[in-house]
């Protein structure tokens, strides 16, 4: 299912003296099947236009493509239903959303508005609570008396329960600790690779974005800026710069180490791994070739 | 050297009297000096924000000694310690008082019943300090996460406190503001030499302390120098914490067989010995 | 739609009537209501309107705001107009439409009544939008202050609306977000039956408690460890000043008030 935004502009407050435009001319494709980033700072509409991928909002100009549903400004959409249910969304801190009894009646919550059995529902908690990492006597806790790492697996469960086609991430991180942090990003990465799901992540990251995307766009004052492979925004620093970015903590380094052996690598690495790789790699050649 | 804070021997359970009781804080002693940058690492659940409650006089231990400028921490002498005390916690909402800037920075000076002339100095002395000064007046809805805990610094600031605790303070911001708040509190070290309390999961902050507490499971695990502690190496991470940037690279590194002459912690260190030891021979 | 009521907000500025001490805006603002009710012929209300469309240039706030943000109002003062002049049977008649007859004395009073309601609207709302929702709980605690020695909170009281208003945009962000990520797990807020609906707001709720409280506890230990122990002995850092300003002002509306007296029949 490929999400596609043709001309967005969104304004909040549209037609009052407090009118406010958060969204400008936004083209964005995203491929069915893509792990695409979104990068930008607070403020830079990267909230705003992660509610337009499920018609929580609906663009003032443009028109905004899921599926095979259109959402055009200015005109009604109906039955948004079976576009949520097909994209989900992730807040940033999700545990938020949580309001049921126990854990089960919480991640059953979402299939069963989409009008899945009970039966159906309550298999897919079951199997999702593994999932996330969490023991099955989870399911039957009330979900405040866990630990807010533990709350934040529950809510991302939920989400999931809905089997959405394209799972949207804001921040799906943020205050967890270095190990929840990578547990978290491992889990919808592998997600991503075994069911082929679309996966948007929208983050301050320049590492998780690295790491794990095959496409990042740069939001920067409500416009999307740049949109490539990880490869094409990261050589070209000049360009991040001018929107107050940096590039990932690794491609600084690789930077660094070029500077030193006055040489370039034979390529823009992503991850420590591959730096060390690759430093190796030019350190044996450099060798041999003495 | 003033010593600031200690514990001696400190252990808390929440729940003292179940069978199976669990302590929050086990035989815990460490103590500050003045002048002192200490961080308490350690993950989610691992006994840190108790160790704040404890110093802040919210609770009280069941044995040991909490002190605060060398007097045991009581009810009597409890408003006294939290005058010297200045917290900064995780949520930069949730403790915004004021309705704006100004006001919030007041309102420990106000509990203290400073004089109306002394306390405008003070708002503004601090806010400059923070470099906030230029919005006097906005409400806090109107700042970003940064901004917010810069505030509640200068809040803190303008107490004069002995001692500056910063509760997970950057926890909740982005990059920018992480970075915002780090800059200010190595700052004021170095204009003011404040006494530093950080209680930290990122262990990037951890590096700028003058000595490093390592928390698990309620115990100390670990004191010592930022470096003594990144070379216990795998039991962080088994703890669920992370190493610093250079010290992965340079285990990434030595896995690959690249040569190097040491560990290191920061990148130039790092970037230094891969020149000396493979390129300029 | 709310955002365009401006009833009940403020837009900062810094014109002579901003610059009142909340504690003369309020104290004027009653008594202007009082007044009010002196007025009882044309001379009278001329008078009120003329002062009132002063104030309201005084105010510096622009007139197409003030007239946007009040339609919700306005129907209300239609509605006022009419019935005055559909149910008062006195004087002559002015015209007559078929069954409807409309008298002089009808007329009079309808013109009248939604006079004194749009100045008094308008009064209170240039309060409101000159006056930031902090001073005037300042404005309150200061003027109730007597009341403190009849063992009233009334510190305790402008804390906690000083500290309500200052959560208000913190909550409405927060509703919005909940309600979102509900609506993202297919609960629909705006349509159904009732009982539905009803059903639909639980989870809207129940996070906004939780979420309510746990804040609530959070700035209760910010609070506590700031060294907050209630009123006593506690300083003030938001100083009122009353000025020239502030005596002008109310000697204004005391000459007005014997002009009303003088002129009224």
């Amino acid at each position: 299912m490929d999400i596609k935004l043709q001309q967005v502009s969104y304004a909040y407050s549209m037609g009052t003296p407090f009118e406010k435009y958060a969204l400008f001319d936004v083209d964005l494709t995203i491929p069915h099947g893509t792990y695409q980033a979104i990068i930008g700072h607070t403020g830079s509409g990267k909230s705003t236009i992660l509610q337009h991928f499920n018609g929580l909002l609906k663009p003032s100009k443009g028109q905004v493509h899921i599926g095979d549903r259109v959402i055009v400004a200015g005109k009604k959409a109906k039955e948004l239903k079976p576009v949520r249910q097909k994209v989900g969304i992730v807040f940033q801190f999700p545990e938020h959303q949580l309001f049921e009894e126990t854990v089960l009646k919480d991640i059953m919550f979402g299939p069963m508005n989409f009008g899945v059995s009970e039966e159906v529902a309550e298999e897919r908690a079951r199997e999702l609570i593994h999932l996330v990492g969490l023991p099955e006597d989870t399911l039957n806790k009330s979900p405040f008396d866990l630990s807010g790492g533990q709350m934040r697996r529950v809510a991302i469960a939920g989400v999931l329960a809905m089997e959405p086609e394209v799972i949207v991430l804001d921040e799906p991180t943020a205050g967890l600790d270095p190990r929840g942090q990578k547990e978290i990003m491992d889990m919808f990465y592998a997600l991503h690779k075994e069911r082929g799901l679309t996966t948007i992540l929208v983050t301050h990251s320049m590492e998780d974005a690295a790491r794990y995307a095959d496409a990042i766009a740069i939001m920067h004052e409500g416009r999307c800026v740049l949109n490539g492979t990880p490869h094409e925004i990261f050589s070209d620093a000049e360009t991040l710069e001018k929107y107050r970015l940096e590039l990932p903590h690794i491609v600084r380094f690789q930077r660094k180490i070029e500077k030193l052996i006055n040489r370039s690598l034979s390529k823009i690495c992503l991850t420590e791994e591959e730096l060390a790789l690759e430093v190796a790699h030019a350190l044996r050649e450099g060798r041999e070739a003495k | 050297m003033t010593e600031i804070l200690s514990f001696s021997n400190v252990s808390f359970s929440y729940t003292p009297d179940s069978p199976e009781h669990r302590k929050a804080v086990q035989n815990v002693s460490f103590s500050i000096n003045e002048g002192e940058w200490i961080a308490i690492v350690g993950h989610n659940g691992s006994g840190k924000s108790t160790m704040v409650k404890l110093v802040s006089g919210l609770l009280f231990p069941q044995e040991g000694e909490v002190r605060v400028m060398r007097n045991i921490l009581t009810e009597e002498n409890l408003w006294e310690a939290r005058s010297n005390i200045g917290m900064v916690f995780q949520n930069p909402d949730n403790q915004f008082v004021g309705a704006t800037v100004q006001d919030d920075v007041a309102f420990a000076l106000e509990n203290s019943g400073v004089p109306y002339k002394d306390m405008v100095e003070r708002v503004h002395s601090s806010l400059e300090q923070v470099k906030m000064d230029k919005f006097l007046n906005h409400e806090p809805h109107h700042l970003s996460g940064g901004q917010k805990q810069r505030v509640a610094i200068a809040g803190a600031l303008a107490m004069r406190p002995k001692l500056l605790i910063l509760d997970e303070a950057t926890s909740m911001l982005d990059p920018q503001g992480r970075d915002e708040v780090l800059k200010t509190v190595r700052a004021l070290r170095e204009e003011i030499g404040l006494t530093v309390l950080s209680i930290t999961h990122d262990v990037e902050e951890a590096i700028f302390a003058d000595r490093v507490l390592f928390m698990n499971d309620g115990k100390k695990y670990a004191e010592g120098t930022p470096s003594e502690i990144f070379a216990l190496g795998d039991k962080l991470v088994e703890f669920g914490l992370e190493l610093p940037f250079a010290m992965r690279m340079t285990k990434l590194f030595q896995e690959n067989g690249v040569l190097l002459a040491g560990q290191h912690m920061s990148e130039e260190e790092l970037v230094n010995d891969l020149w000396t030891s493979n390129f300029n021979k | 739609m709310m955002e365009k009521m401006i009833f009940g907000r403020y837009i900062p500025g810094d014109s002579f009537v901003h610059r009142l001490d909340p504690r003369s805006k309020l104290v004027f603002v009653f008594a202007f209501i009082l007044v009010v009710f002196l007025a009882n012929n044309i001379i009278t209300y001329a008078l009120l309107l003329a002062f009132t469309l002063l104030v309201i240039l005084m105010s510096r706030i622009r007139v197409y705001f003030l007239i946007n943000g009040l339609k919700p109002v306005m129907i209300l003062l239609v509605f006022t107009f009419l019935i005055h002049i559909l149910f008062t049977r006195e004087g002559d008649i002015l015209f007559e439409l078929g069954f409807l007859k409309v008298y002089e004395e009808g007329l009079r009073q309808g013109i009248f009544i939604s006079i004194r309601f749009l100045v008094l609207v308008l009064m209170t709302s240039i309060l409101t939008l000159t006056t930031s929702p902090i001073s005037i709980t300042d404005g309150i605690e200061v003027l109730l202050n007597p009341l403190k020695k009849m063992k009233m909170p009334v510190h305790e009281l402008a804390l906690m609306m000083s500290i309500a208003l200052r959560f208000i945009p913190t909550l409405m962000d927060e509703t919005d977000k909940i309600m979102k990520a509900q609506m993202a797990r297919g609960s629909d807020l705006s349509a159904g039956p009732l009982k539905e609906r009803i059903k639909a707001v639980v989870p809207l709720l129940v996070p906004l408690f939780v979420s309510a409280f746990k804040r609530a506890e959070d700035l209760a230990t910010a609070m506590e460890v700031r060294g907050y122990r209630g009123g006593e002995g506690r300083t003030r850092y938001r100083q009122l000043k009353w000025d020239w300003r502030d005596t002008t002002s109310l000697v204004v509306l005391a000459v007005m008030t014997v002009l009303l007296v003088f002129y009224r029949n």
